[in-house]
């Protein structure tokens, strides 16, 4: 299979500019700052590219959204927030080939004319905020960054710029009042980023994941890059497996990507004969699936009619013997603990969720507890500043759809039949 | 106590200030520079850090709260990180904060008396793939099993 990513990830020096630039990198910077600026954003159009984040937004429509008027300057921010649970994705990418975030994050700022970029990454990568900087140092260095690189005349200045531990960081408006030194807070929208985003500036606000496809794009064209998954979902993915499989760990997989064969044939199944009980697809936000239902392929729209997402593509394996109720439990500690607080709706909401699936993982659960539970989650539901809320309901509704008899189970019997432990 | 930054916070501060278009930018990278120099973030330090933004306090102590990363008490030498969410638990991380329990003498949330370790759970770290995970100061340890956890604590000086 043709990869974009991860060809060169096992060298271990591929982190380094000369290592990079040996297997061709930043040729593809080269090569866009011979384009019209319009023809490098229609071959992002073209490629599908989906943004990595989670959400799923054509980045080359995104791009579109700065306003025409060039009076007020632009900004670009790298969302390198990475907290959603089963995601660790961007982390390879930033440990193992810094470059290709650098170059991908110079082509997009060169076709944007966008003259300043902060890389927004999470407060615990401390070892990748070093790698990034000492890429970012390298790149200046050889003229891909700071004042008129190739001798294009463009300028672009790159921060790399740490967060301190705030899951609701990777919000993309909360990542801007972070980075204007702020609590993180997100915003509401309207105003979009587009028009009002960083220092008040128009911004664009992409992934990691998305902008390191953006050179393979400008090397090999959109319409390949395209080709490499399905209608509309172009190019690969880093499809990340957690949970007991024999080989959990990053995979470059197509957009498209059977489910079962991720599970079966590239994490190799389960350990120890285990069999499978439930899978959560992209990422901790993302509706559970049962173990019969995972011959879906890994697409937006095939995941969404299946009433899932493919999120962020990091897929939590969970095996026979599981207590869903506990694992539900330990997903509604952590909306509770990362809600910021703005919205009623999510404050009250995700504390109350805590506190009655805690209650019937402890045997304490009342005979109106799963009405309650899905009522909490209508009133959450699209009614908030930003989608964490809905992030929460979502695991919420989806564990007690798809696995009911075992919270009635905890209810009516007042004990967890799996003894309260993993 | 009032404190202030070594000559070398203080070259770093100002550096980090000529990267921002505005001041406030700023605070999120001094904060962690005061965890760096003085172990956490003091009421004294949040003053400090005002003064040299002509900041309120109370902005400064507002961000600081906010963040999970800025201790705003003292902490032990070793901060011991561990992940309770969904991955590493199903990896057995739970019973991995036990053994770390007894092997510390202490609960998730204390320092040890001699002020060596101390102990918090945390959300994923961002390793799901190499669970469970525990981040000790600024280092990740990743596949932890007892043993693993006993040879990285039991090496630190
Ligand atoms: C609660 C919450 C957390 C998020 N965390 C992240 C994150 O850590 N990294 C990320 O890239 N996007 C995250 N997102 C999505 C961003 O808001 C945004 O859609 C994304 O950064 C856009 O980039 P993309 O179009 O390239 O995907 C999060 C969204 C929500 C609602
Ligand atoms: S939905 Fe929750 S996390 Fe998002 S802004 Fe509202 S309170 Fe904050
Ligand atoms: S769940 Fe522990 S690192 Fe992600």
């Amino acid at each position: 299979m043709e990869t974009v990513l991860t060809t060169h990830f096992a060298d271990e020096r591929y982190r380094f500019i000369d290592t990079y630039r040996g297997f061709g990198g930043y040729e593809a910077l080269r090569k866009a700052i011979s384009m019209p600026r319009d023809a490098i954003v229609e071959e992002v159009r073209k490629a599908n590219l989906r943004g990595r984040g989670g959400a799923g937004f054509p980045a080359g429509v995104k791009w579109g959204f700065l306003p025409k008027d060039m009076s007020r300057p632009r900004v670009l921010v790298v969302n390198a927030d990475e907290g959603e649970p089963g995601t660790f994705k961007d982390r390879r990418i930033m440990s193992r080939a810094p470059h290709l975030l650098v170059e991908g994050l110079a082509i997009a700022c060169y076709a944007l004319t966008i003259h300043k970029a902060y890389i927004y990454i999470r407060g615990e990568f401390v070892r990748e905020a070093g790698i990034l900087d000492e890429a970012v140092s390298e790149a200046y260095a050889s003229g891909f960054l700071g004042k008129d690189i190739l001798g294009s005349g463009f300028d672009l200045d790159v921060t790399v710029h740490r967060g301190a531990g705030a899951y609701i960081c990777g919000e993309e408006t909360s990542t801007l009042n972070s980075l204007e030194g702020k609590r993180g807070w997100p915003r509401l929208k309207p105003p979009f980023p587009a028009t009002i985003g960083a220092f008040g500036l128009p911004t664009i606000v992409n992934n990691v994941e998305t902008l390191s496809d953006v050179p393979w794009i400008i090397t090999h064209g959109g319409e390949r890059f395209a080709a490499l998954g399905c209608e509309k979902n172009g190019g690969t993915r880093l499809v990340g497996v957690s949970g007991p499989v024999q080989r959990p760990g990053i995979y470059e997989l197509p957009a498209d990507v059977n489910l079962r064969h991720v599970i079966y044939d590239v994490a190799g199944g389960l350990r120890d004969g285990k069999k499978l009980k439930a899978v959560i697809p992209g990422g901790s936000s993302t509706p559970v699936l049962r173990a019969d239902e995972i011959d879906v392929n890994f697409d937006i729209e095939s995941m969404a009619k299946l009433g899932t997402m493919a999120g962020t593509s990091g897929v939590i394996v969970i095996p026979e013997g599981t207590c869903m109720v506990r694992a539900l439990r330990v997903l509604m500690n952590f909306y509770a603990h990362e809600s910021c607080g703005q919205c009623t709706p999510c404050r009250e909401g995700t504390g109350w969720l805590r506190k009655v699936v805690g209650r019937i993982e402890a045997g304490e659960g009342r005979p109106r507890d799963i009405e309650l539970i899905l009522d909490l989650c209508d009133n959450m539901m699209g009614r908030t500043i930003c989608a964490l809320a809905d992030a929460a309901a979502m695991p919420a509704q989806s564990f007690l759809w798809k696995f009911r008899e075992e919270f009635d189970r905890h209810i009516r019997d007042r004990k967890c039949p799996y003894g309260n432990r993993f | 106590m009032s404190v202030a930054f070594s000559d070398a916070g203080r070259k770093e501060f100002e550096r980090l200030l000529a990267r921002y278009p505005e001041k406030e930018a700023v605070i999120l990278p001094a904060l962690h520079l005061v965890q760096k120099e003085f172990g956490y973030v003091s009421d004294e330090a949040i003053v400090y850090i005002a003064g040299l933004l002509s900041v309120a306090p109370a902005q400064i102590e507002g961000v600081a709260t906010f963040y999970t990363m800025y201790n705003r008490k003292p902490v032990g030498k070793y901060h011991v990180q561990v992940c309770r969410n969904l991955s590493c638990s199903l990896m057995g991380a739970e019973h991995l904060i036990g053994h770390l329990s007894r092997k510390l003498g202490i609960e998730p949330g204390e320092t040890t008396p001699d002020g060596k370790f101390t102990l918090s759970e945390v959300e994923c770290l961002g390793s799901c793939g190499t669970a469970p995970v525990m981040q000790v100061n600024d280092e990740y340890h990743e596949n932890l099993t007892e043993e693993s956890i006993d040879a990285v604590l039991d090496g630190l000086p």
